[in-house]
C-alpha cells in the first residue's frame, strides 16, 4: 500500500511533465496536421535556458531567494523558448506549407537533430547538474521504515500543470483567439475568408506550445536536477505517445495521456522491472490504439457534410 | 467616388495550365443585386474565390471600392468589408452555431455582437433555436442559413453568395431567397449572387451575367435576361420556371 501510494505520487508528477509537453504536440497537430518532431528538443533547449539563467541569477547576481529566482527564471525561460518555437516555425515549417505532406515532417526531424547537436556542441555532452532547489516536503505516513512523502517539488509540478491546463482550456474554448485557432483547425481557407490571419494564428500556436514546453523544461530541471543534450528525445517521444494515447488534437486528452504514461512507467518500474518501463508504456499505447484508433478522447469523424 | 463597389477587369484564373476564367469583366454597384448564372463547371465559384485571392488571378485587376485588391492576401481582402458564403457552405462543423456566428464577427470588437446576432436570428429564426448545436450536425438548409448568417455578422459592404440554393428543398430555397431580397430592400445591402437556379436568381436580381466556360457571354438587366431566348433555352428549360425537384434535405 505504501509503495503503491508513493508510486502514484511519483507517476502523477512525471505524467504532469509529459502532459505539458504533449499539449504542444497536440495543438500543433490539431492546427496544421503535422507532428512537430522538434518539440521534444525545444523542451530540451528550454531546460538548458533555465539552467543557465538559474546559474546566472544565483551565482553571479547573488539572488538568494529561491522563489524570486524561480519566478524570474520561469518568465525568462518562457520568453526565450517562445522565441525558439517561433523561429523554428518561421524558418523550417512555414516555407514548406503547401508543399507535399511529408516535407514539414522531414524538416521537423532535421530541426530536432540540429537542436540536440547544437546544444551538445555549445554546452558539452556531459550531464549538467543543478544545485539542489526547493528541497523537503511532507511525510504523509510512515510504517515499517517506509515513508510515503510528497515533496514540495511534486506539489509544485502538479499544481502548475493543473493551472496551465485550465488556463489553456479556457483560452482555446472561450477566447476569440482560441476560436480563431479552432477555425483554422477545421477549415483554414474559410477562416481566411472571415479575415483571420492564418499564418499568424499558426505562429502563435507554435509559440504557445513552446511556452508550455518551457514550463515543463523548468519543472523537469527542478525535479531531476540534471539535464543533458539528449533529454529532448525520450521525453519528447513519451509526450508524443501521450498525445496520441489521449487522442491527438484534444487538450485534456494530452494531459490524461501524459498521466497514464507517467503512471505506467513508474508502476512498472516499481513492481516489475525498470529496464522494461518504456516497453510497457509503448505496449499500452499499441493496445489502446488497436481498440480505440483515435485515442481515448479523440473524436471519431461523424460529421454531416 | 461613384464607381462600382466591386469591379473586375480582364480577370483570368488558372488551375495549373487549365484556364478557369478567361478575361472576365464584371461590375457590382452599390445597393445592387447582381447575379452570375452558369452551368456546373463554368467557373462561377472560381470567380467568387478569385475575388478573395484564393486562387489568385493570373492577369487582370480586381478593385473594391476603388482600391486594387488583386494582390492582397485573403484575410486582408475580407477585412475591407467583403463577406462570402462560399460553395459547400463551409460552416465550422465542430463549433456551435453561436461560435460560427461569432467567427463571422471575428474582425469586430464585439460591441454590436448582440445586436447583429439578433438581426441574423430574426432573418433565420431556425438558427435562434439552434444556437448551442454543433453546426456539423445540422441539415443542409440550416447550414446554408448559418453560412449566410455568418457572412452577415461581419457587417459587410458586399455580400457574396455562392449557390445558396444548391441541394436544398424548394421551401428552404424560397425562405433563403426571401431573406436575400429583404436584406437588399430593407438595408440596401449590395449582393453578388452566383446561382445555377437561373430563374430564381434572375427574378431576384437587378442585373445578371451569364458565365460559360470561364467567359461572360451575356450581361444585362435581369428582366431582359429572363426574356432572352438563348437563356430560356439553355437555363430555363424551355421558358418555364424550372421544375423544383432538386433532391435535398429539408
Amino acid at each position: 500500500m505504501d509503495v503503491f501510494v508513493q508510486q502514484l505520487i511519483n507517476g502523477l508528477t512525471l505524467g504532469s511533465i509529459y502532459g505539458l509537453i504533449a499539449i504542444g504536440y497536440t495543438m500543433v497537430f490539431g492546427i496544421i496536421g503535422m507532428v512537430n518532431f522538434a518539440h521534444g528538443d525545444v523542451f530540451m533547449v528550454s531546460t538548458f535556458i533555465a539552467l543557465i539563467l538559474f546559474l546566472l541569477l544565483t551565482a553571479w547576481l547573488g539572488i538568494s531567494s529561491v522563489a524570486l529566482a524561480f519566478l524570474l527564471v520561469l518568465v525568462a525561460t518562457m520568453a526565450l523558448t517562445a522565441l525558439w518555437g517561433f523561429a523554428v516555425e518561421r524558418i523550417a515549417y512555414r516555407p514548406l506549407r503547401g508543399s507535399f505532406r511529408l516535407a514539414p515532417l522531414i524538416s521537423a526531424i532535421g530541426v530536432s537533430i540540429f537542436l540536440s547537436n547544437f546544444v551538445q556542441v555549445a554546452q558539452g555532452a556531459r550531464n549538467k547538474p543543478t544545485p539542489p532547489m526547493l528541497e523537503g516536503g511532507f511525510t504523509l505516513f510512515a510504517s515499517d521504515g517506509y515513508a510515503v512523502t510528497l515533496s514540495y517539488k511534486q506539489i509544485l509540478i502538479m499544481a502548475v500543470t493543473s493551472v496551465l491546463l485550465l488556463g489553456f482550456w479556457y483560452l482555446v474554448q472561450k477566447t476569440p483567439f482560441g476560436r480563431a485557432q479552432r477555425a483554422c483547425e477545421q477549415d483554414r481557407k474559410m477562416a481566411a475568408l472571415l479575415g483571420i490571419d492564418v499564418d499568424r494564428t499558426i505562429s502563435l500556436t507554435f509559440v504557445l506550445g513552446a511556452v508550455l514546453a518551457a514550463v515543463a523544461g523548468l519543472l523537469y530541471l527542478l525535479y531531476y536536477g540534471v539535464v543533458s543534450f539528449s533529454d529532448g528525445f525520450v521525453p519528447g517521444v513519451k509526450a508524443f505517445t501521450a498525445a496520441v494515447l489521449g487522442g491527438i488534437g484534444s487538450l485534456p486528452g494530452a494531459v490524461i495521456g501524459g498521466l497514464i504514461i507517467g503512471l505506467i512507467e513508474t508502476f512498472w518500474s516499481a513492481y516489475f522491472s525498470i529496464e522494461y518501463k518504456d516497453v510497457a508504456a509503448f505496449s499500452i499505447l499499441a493496445i489502446v490504439l488497436i481498440f480505440m484508433p483515435s485515442g481515448l478522447l479523440g473524436r471519431a469523424e461523424v460529421e454531416k457534410v | 467616388m461613384s464607381g462600382p463597389l466591386l469591379s473586375l477587369r480582364g480577370v483570368s484564373t488558372y488551375y495549373g495550365s487549365v484556364a478557369a476564367l478567361r478575361g472576365v469583366d464584371l461590375d457590382v454597384g452599390e445597393g445592387e443585386i447582381v447575379t452570375l448564372i452558369g452551368a456546373n463547371g463554368a467557373g462561377k465559384s472560381t470567380l467568387m474565390m478569385t475575388v478573395f485571392g484564393a486562387p489568385r488571378a493570373r492577369s487582370g485587376t480586381i478593385a473594391f471600392a476603388g482600391q486594387d485588391i488583386t494582390g492582397l492576401p485573403t484575410h486582408r481582402i475580407a477585412r475591407l468589408g467583403l463577406a462570402q458564403s462560399p460553395e459547400g457552405r463551409r460552416v465550422f462543423p465542430r463549433m456551435s452555431v453561436l461560435e460560427n456566428l461569432q467567427m463571422g464577427a471575428a474582425l469586430h470588437d464585439g460591441r454590436h455582437l448582440a445586436q447583429d446576432l439578433e438581426k441574423v436570428c430574426t432573418l433565420f429564426p431556425r438558427l435562434k433555436e439552434r444556437l448551442g448545436q454543433r453546426a456539423g450536425t445540422m441539415s443542409g438548409g440550416e447550414q446554408q442559413m448559418l453560412a449566410i448568417g455568418r457572412a452577415l455578422m461581419s457587417r459587410p459592404r458586399l455580400l457574396m453568395l455562392d449557390e445558396p440554393s444548391l441541394g436544398l428543398a424548394p421551401l428552404v430555397v424560397k425562405q433563403i431567397f426571401a431573406a436575400i431580397a429583404a436584406l437588399n430592400r430593407e438595408e440596401g445591402m449590395t449582393i453578388f449572387l452566383v446561382e445555377q437556379n437561373a430563374y430564381h436568381a434572375l427574378k431576384l436580381a437587378h442585373r445578371g451575367s451569364v458565365l460559360v466556360n470561364g467567359r461572360i457571354t451575356l450581361s444585362g438587366p435581369a428582366r431582359a435576361l429572363l426574356d432572352d431566348p438563348s437563356i430560356k433555352a439553355a437555363y430555363l428549360e424551355g421558358g418555364h420556371a424550372p421544375v423544383e425537384t432538386v433532391p435535398g434535405e429539408a
